[in-house]
């Protein structure tokens, strides 16, 4: 029979990753601007070098047999075995071999996960005491409550580098997540929960976060910009912000809780005494309120989207 | 209910649906009337019992749904490719990618591979029909039915949008109010029970109606991977039936399981839906496993490497199948402990897949490789897979999976294991079984243009994914709004046409082979046969096995070639006992269809009277004393003989 050039291109595959990767370092979780997503991208690449070792083996036995044991005029009948059928010895190595890697791979996986339940450590500082940053979600927009600061916006978020932030997770509604892939992974928001993540920046810049969890017809339009700048910068903002905005009143808060979607606010006060959406009690407090609303259609296109301003 | 509430309106797109829907409803109607043919499909299809026949209904059913969440990915490609065409609006697009994954995993995998299971399971084992012929036929039916009530959902009433895991407070009845999410909920639940019906009938067929002398440790790798399937089908599928109707009767008559109000417990649905999803993967794959093992062992000319070690390699993943749901929610904040487990157990599934993959390659070893089309399907799996296995991996590395979640990464791997795994399997399965199920081979070369658009569209499509996922794109966005994310979309887009145009020369290909293709005069049809299904005739007469072989090896076909044995010795003939046909499942059926249609409008009345004709129809049929009946010597000799060309 005449050999047909199977998959032999696929062999090229792994050498794409490479090259790819190679020209990854705009891509944002592999362009980390913290310590967190530092230490992510550290146990993601980590884990890149085994697989890609793993590829290339089975890619190459891959190609070695197909190519060498195809069926074709002339072949040696020697190399044909049809009753072989197994072979204790290099079974125990094809089993012992994958066990050993997943080791390799589980040790620095848990000491992961143990140490982003804290406050990032750097090396040449002690930790600092995090800044508390309440991050609540309501169809389709982000509340950031700043308790110490005494103040809150909505659609866009300030902080300080080279401070831990404890984000303190919630949502008035559906589930949401909470993720700004620059600084670090993600975290669900739920009602009547209250999930805490660490970050923090270690550069000054403006990165992109969005609710990763899809929550209905304004998932797309749920992001908004994160501004890191420096303590004084931070300071300085805060101070802005007391002076300069209105309070959140009860009223207005209940009806930025209806489902739909707000530009860019800021408060000189949080919404926080007025409903604890994490707590048993407070976790029907939207719906309650607003459930008929949720019928109603947005009619969400691309124009609404780009409306957002939060992707300038 | 006003009319205009209940078909929906508005997009021009779903009026083209309800048009091309009468249309062929039309002409079906008008064809098979033309040419006298209900009587024929009644007869023959609508009432069988027979395995084969109810094997095939459900692999063209399969056929039709892969249609359409194809055509679903194919409207979800465009929009992301053109984000400035303004094609889908959000809520368009939601529907479209929550009925995509629905369909493609529910009404698509699953009954496709059962579908094989059908047909192919009875005959490698020896067996006439399942042990329950009847549960056969009403499982068939609450699939089919159930699948066409999930679609209808996009022309009457609304689709559902909240994604096919319907995370609560999201899909309750609150948030999502109207029928949308209940065509999901009637749906699932009417095609999950015969799924549930169809695992406990193959597992006692396949635990009990062994050929003489097989042992479990005989039984060929499919018949192995189904049975492994069926008990995880058993344990998984009850979660979700609890699950389902947990749900509704929240949605329905206002309960408070999921809710936000009334100290419900929203999460706890993630935890269901998980505890019976991920399994469900499993149910899924392991016959995909099957299928390549029986597809490469033919074609290599070779028994299969390490026997023992594929099985107990299944029976470890449907076991740890069950001990790592918790990985599909990293994110939900259980803790380093908790989520350290279930990285380390989720980890551990590679192990026994490893130890598969090598024992194909092995396989390979000292082979003499022939690349049918089904081979071909098969080996593309091999390097296909292990991307998306590897990435599985990273994904289970929890710290680093709060990065990938939700992201496309996620959606470039699991497409990866489940299109590369289940999707090749059932192209490979479907041409390989093909001359048993319908008499002639599929073309090759038709075959093989179809195999190469649909794998290079296939890496196309969702390799730059994976670069997607980690720039940052989240999965379920309805908008490329982010302008780094569009080159690497457009590309996407264009494999997702490759492996639309793949498909579309496949279902080609099975008019040209009807239309063309030499008929099969043996019932070895690729000649390398290994296994029982082979050594009958073809086609496969009703009663499959005039004489059963006895059988205690592995691959007993190949020895029974070598010593001239058929499967029929006309010294040990005897009168066959057949199930009668009945048309009582899919009256009974249709009695069960219409009280989930009117739960889904939540119209009470009539889902009762539904409900009441459906255990009006089980009340009769525990009635029924019907024991089949008997096929004759004489006529076993007769069809025998004539098939066998004697």
């Amino acid at each position: 029979m005449k050999f047909k050039p199977l998959p032999k291109w696929l062999g090229l595959l792994p050498l794409s990753l490479i090259i790819f990767l190679s020209g990854c370092g705009q891509m944002t979780v592999l362009n980390p601007k913290g310590p967190v997503a530092q230490s992510q991208y550290d146990l993601i690449m980590y884990s890149l070098w085994f697989m890609l070792g793993i590829i290339v083996v089975v890619f190459g036995l891959f190609l070695y047999m197909v190519v060498k044991y195809r069926d074709r005029p002339g072949r040696d009948e020697s190399d044909y075995d049809p009753n072989l059928h197994g072979n204790t010895m290099i079974e125990i190595v094809w089993t012992v071999i994958p066990l050993i890697i997943i080791v390799l791979l589980s040790v620095p996986t848990v000491t992961t996960l143990f140490d982003l339940e804290e406050p990032p450590v750097t090396e040449n500082q002690t930790t600092e005491e995090p800044l508390v940053i309440h991050a609540t979600t309501a169809d389709w927009k982000w509340f950031f409550s700043y308790p110490e600061q005494g103040i809150e916006t909505v659609n866009y978020l300030h902080i300080p580098t080279d401070r831990p932030i404890e984000f303190k997770l919630t949502s008035a509604d559906a589930m949401t997540a909470l993720w700004i892939p620059a600084l670090g992974g993600q975290k669900y928001n739920m009602a009547g929960m209250m999930t805490k993540l660490y970050l923090q920046a270690d550069e000054e810049g403006v990165y992109d976060g969005r609710n990763s969890n899809f929550n209905g017809e304004g998932f797309a339009a749920q992001t908004f910009k994160v501004h890191a700048e420096s303590e004084d910068n931070f300071n300085a903002w805060v101070e802005d912000i007391k002076n300069e905005s209105p309070e959140l009143t009860m009223d207005q808060y209940n009806e930025l809780l209806k489902p739909g979607l707000t530009e860019k606010m800021s408060f000189s006060s949080t919404h926080l005494e007025y409903v604890q959406h994490h707590s048993n009690e407070g976790m029907g407090y939207t719906v309650e309120r607003f459930r008929e609303l949720y019928g109603e259609k947005l009619h969400l296109d691309a124009d609404e989207v780009e409306h957002q301003e939060t992707f300038d | 209910m006003a009319l205009d509430e209940f078909f929906v309106t508005g997009e021009p797109l779903i009026y083209a649906g309800m048009v091309s829907i009468a249309l062929v409803t039309s002409a079906i109607i008008f064809l098979l009337t033309y040419f006298k043919k209900w009587g024929w499909l009644w007869r023959e299809w609508l009432t069988t019992v027979d395995h084969k026949k109810i094997g095939i209904m459900y692999i063209l059913s399969a056929l039709v749904m892969l249609f359409r969440g194809g055509a679903d990915a194919l409207m979800m490609r465009t929009q992301l490719a053109f984000p400035g065409l303004e094609f889908l609006d959000s809520q368009h697009y939601n529907e479209i990618f929550t009925t995509h994954g629905t369909v493609m995993i529910i009404f698509m995998a699953m009954p496709f591979l059962i579908g094989l299971m059908n047909i192919i399971v009875p005959l490698q084992i020896g067996a006439r029909d399942f042990a329950f012929p009847f549960v056969n036929a009403v499982s068939f039916w609450a699939f089919f039915l159930g699948a066409m009530l999930f679609n209808i959902s996009f022309v009457i009433g609304g689709s559902p949008d909240a994604g096919w895991t319907s995370y609560t407070p999201l899909a309750g009845a609150a948030m999502s109010p109207g029928p949308g999410q209940n065509f999901y909920l009637m749906g699932l639940q009417l095609s999950g029970i015969g799924t549930l019906a169809t695992g406990i009938n193959l597992m006692v067929t396949i635990l009990k109606m062994r050929a003489p002398g097989m042992k479990l440790f005989h039984m060929p790798i499919f018949t192995w991977s189904t049975l492994v399937t069926c008990f995880i089908i058993v344990f998984a599928f009850p979660i979700l039936t609890v699950a389902l109707a947990l749900m509704t009767i929240d949605r329905i008559f206002g309960a408070q399981f999921f809710t936000l109000t009334g100290e419900g417990l929203p999460m706890m649905w993630a935890n269901l839906f998980w505890m019976w999803g991920h399994p469900e993967v499993y149910i899924v794959i392991l016959p995909a496993f099957g299928i390549f093992s029986e597809v490469i062992a033919t074609f290599a000319k070779k028994r299969l490497f390490g026997y023992n070690a594929m099985v107990w390699s299944m029976i470890i993943i449907a076991l740890l199948s069950f001990l790592v749901w918790v990985h599909h929610f990293f994110t939900m904040g259980a803790g380093a402990f908790v989520n350290s487990v279930f990285s380390v157990s989720t980890m551990l599934i590679a192990v026994p897949t490893g130890v598969k993959i090598f024992n194909w390659l092995a396989t390979l070893y000292k082979s003499r490789i022939e690349f049918t089309v089904p081979m071909l399907w098969s080996l593309a799996f091999i390097p296909s897979f292990i991307l998306g296995g590897v990435t599985g991996v990273m994904l289970g590395m929890a710290a680093a999976d709060y990065q990938f979640h939700n992201s496309y990464f996620l959606i470039a791997h699991f497409h990866y294991v489940l299109i590369a795994g289940t999707v090749f399997a059932c192209f490979a399965g479907l041409v390989y079984w093909y001359p048993k199920m319908f008499g002639h081979k599929m073309n090759e070369r038709i075959g093989k243009w179809a195999f190469w658009l649909f794998l290079i569209g296939f890496h196309i499509c969702f390799f730059p994914q994976y670069f997607l996922g980690l720039d940052g794109m989240p999965r379920r966005l309805f908008i490329t709004n982010i302008a780094e994310w569009l080159p690497l979309n457009v590309i996407s887009t264009v494999g997702a046409f490759g492996m639309g145009a793949g498909f579309a020369v496949f279902v080609f290909n099975i008019y040209y082979s009807y239309r063309y293709s030499e008929r099969e005069k043996t019932g070895d049809a690729w000649g390398h046969g290994r296994t029982l299904e082979w050594s009958t005739t073809t086609p496969v007469p009703f009663y499959n096995f005039a004489t059963v072989p006895y059988v205690d090896e592995i691959d007993p076909y190949v020895r029974m070639k070598e010593e001239g044995k058929t499967t029929f010795d006309e010294k040990k003939l005897k009168p066959i006992h057949m199930p009668s046909y009945s048309g009582q499942p899919i009256i009974m059926m249709s009695f069960f269809a219409l009280a989930s249609f009117a739960l889904v409008f939540e119209w009470i009345p009539l889902a009762i009277a539904g409900l009441l004709g459906g255990v009006a129809c089980m009340a009769f049929r525990s009635f029924d004393y019907d024991d089949g009946y008997y096929v004759q010597v004489d006529e076993i000799k007769r069809t025998e003989r004539k098939a066998r060309g004697l």
